[in-house]
């Protein structure tokens, strides 16, 4: 009775890992009057020491990632904290707080692209706030400001998925810990450090690497606000991938660029998976 | 769950007056910071709904104030009408929906057909099978998709040419290019592996000694006990499936095939008409706000079951 799930499975992800690997080091092209040739390691060479545009991409699509991680994860935990308490209403939040989840993230990407604009939402609340002192700039077209635009959008929309995770991982928390922890006189902070960050690891190793497998996938935003630019200051590694393997028809170089995107993924799991693996 | 909506007030009897105070005063607090974040999050959205019924003009000179916000001023439906002079809406939704239930609706038989086997028969392979199964959750899509539309563009398919049944080389411009590599999924296989492994196997020998098969014991038994399973995945499919953009945007050329976020891409133009968009948008975005509303239990138990981890 696996049978259907197992031919599709090798047919729609075993064999195109097997074909990224193997298209790689070819130079084969999407269409092409000649079959693919083995080129060797001339895709990976090409990409590592002729490909200005892939290093950029390889250093914003990290630089992203080592912002979106942290940060994501906790203002998700913070938010969960917030709608665990005991009051009324509260879970009318949760229901607010996961809202964008469920927008796609292409009409996500378009309505904030519209609010960054020179003179969009973002910039005339700025220009209140401070009272003219500070009007803000063309977020998306400013190389030094585009790539943090796009961090905070992504933040905004997956934030509330990631705290109805750690909102689980807390409710599994007995309350007779938190009891005893204030029998021994413990504070609101002594609390979080001694009861609920322990109580939360497995939870925290689940959304660390979720996160940064997602953070790595970068590409929606990018295509639909700035194809890469100004400059390549926001060309991530799969929309680099995609635009040289599939847009100029480059299959094997964009495979090539695939692969390299795989190994970072599994090298960084790996390593969050030592990193916060159990001592005990 | 049940425990975060009882109301602070019947929490332990009799309070002092003072922590009443105390207890008043976090209140006040949580409220305001939970109001303000609201606003956060739901600014955007409110926005993309009100403008939908202004005009392009209107819309520029709004956003300088709350307006932006409100539904004043020149309202009316013009820009939905836009909409659907522009681009065929109605065909966009219809292929959305269709393949978006076709993903869900074939993944549930088939995932949880694979699920059962890996958690309920015994058969030669099965642990390595479920290893491999396991690992592939590690491979991103975005790291397949170029080799898959070269793959994909080889594959033999059906077509009718002239009445005549024949077949032809490459799946693109399709429906099923954007349903058939999308039904297995190895983390649905794992939630269904994991909850029928709750169900207690005694039932099966039960069911064996009076002559059930294994398909039957699945149909008849260990599936309908299995509705949350079932319940969990169809809802952490149906979004991914609905929002399909990279996919398509790659495979699918025909304009009577695409789904609706690719779509969108008809209203980019020289000038941008901001209050079409916004109506495009909001139609897009609506069905799954009205169903993500009607189910958010459901909603928020998936999200928080696809965070247990095995």
């Amino acid at each position: 009775m696996a049978t259907p799930a197992v031919v599709l499975l090798v047919l729609f992800l075993i064999v195109p890992v097997v074909l990224a690997f193997v298209l790689s080091f070819t130079n084969a092209r999407l269409v092409s009057p000649n079959p693919p040739r083995f080129v060797g390691l001339d895709n990976f060479i090409r990409a590592f020491t002729q490909d200005p545009v892939f290093t950029r991409s390889a250093l914003n699509t990290a630089i992203f990632a080592a912002v979106v991680v942290p940060v994501q994860a906790g203002f998700a935990l913070f938010l969960a904290i917030l709608v665990n308490q005991k009051i009324r209403g509260v879970v009318a939040f949760r229901v607010i707080f996961f809202i964008p989840v469920v927008t796609s993230i292409v009409v996500v990407s378009i309505l904030w692209k519209f609010m960054y604009q020179d003179d969009g939402l973002i910039n005339n609340a700025i220009d209140t706030l401070t009272f003219g002192a500070w009007s803000g700039t063309a977020w998306l077209q400013n190389p030094s400001t585009a790539l943090g635009a796009i961090i905070v959008l992504s933040i905004w929309q997956a934030v509330g998925f990631h705290m109805l995770i750690w909102l689980s991982g807390l409710q599994t928390i007995p309350e007779e810990l938190y009891e005893a922890a204030r029998m021994d006189g413990a504070g609101t902070w002594q609390q979080f450090v001694n009861v609920t960050w322990p109580g939360l690891r497995s939870t925290m190793v689940f959304i660390l690497v979720t996160i940064t497998i997602a953070a790595l996938g970068l590409f929606v935003q990018i295509d639909v606000m700035t194809q890469g630019g100004p400059v390549n200051s926001t060309t991530s590694l799969v929309y680099h991938a995609v635009r040289k393997g599939y847009r100029e028809q480059e299959t094997g170089y964009g495979a090539a660029l695939s692969l390299i995107f795989f190994v970072a993924v599994l090298l960084i799991a790996l390593l969050q998976r030592y990193l916060t693996r159990d001592k005990d | 769950m049940t425990s975060a909506s009882t109301p602070a007030t019947r929490a332990p009897a009799g309070p002092t007056r003072s922590e009443r105070a105390v207890r008043r005063r976090r209140a006040v607090f949580l409220y305001v910071a939970l109001g303000g974040i609201a606003i956060f999050f739901l600014f955007p959205l409110v926005f993309m709904f009100v403008s939908s019924f202004k005009p392009d003009s209107q819309i520029l000179r709004d956003v300088s104030s709350v307006a932006a916000f409100l539904p004043v001023g020149d309202i009316s439906l013009e820009n939905y009408s836009g909409v659907f002079e522009r681009v065929p809406v109605v065909r966009f939704l219809l292929n959305s929906v269709f393949v978006t239930v076709a993903i869900v609706g074939l993944g549930l038989i088939v995932n949880s057909m694979a699920g059962f086997a890996l958690s309920r028969m015994r058969w030669r392979g099965r642990n390595l099978v479920f290893s491999v199964v396991i690992a592939t959750l590690i491979v991103p899509f975005e790291t397949i998709a170029v080799p898959m539309v070269f793959w994909v563009s080889k594959l033999p398919t059906l077509v009718m040419e002239g009445g005549v049944l024949k077949y032809d080389f490459g799946w693109l411009n399709s429906y099923h290019v954007q349903i058939i590599p999308f039904i297995a999924n190895a983390f649905s296989i794992f939630l269904f592996a994991q909850y029928f492994s709750t169900i207690p196997k005694s039932l099966d020998e039960a069911a064996r000694i009076d002559g059930a098969g294994w398909f039957t014991i699945y149909r008849r038994i260990v599936a309908p006990l299995a509705g949350p399973a079932f319940a969990t995945v169809a809802i952490l499919t149906f979004l991914p499936a609905w929002n399909q953009y990279l996919w398509p945007l790659m495979v699918v050329q025909q304009e009577e095939l695409r789904p609706v976020m690719v779509g969108m891409q008809y209203f980019f133009q020289l000038n941008t008409a901001w209050g079409e968009v916004m109506a495009y948008t909001s139609l897009i975005t609506l069905p799954v706000l009205i169903v993500f509303l009607s189910f958010q239990r459901a909603f928020v138990s998936s999200v928080a079951a696809s965070g247990v981890k095995g």
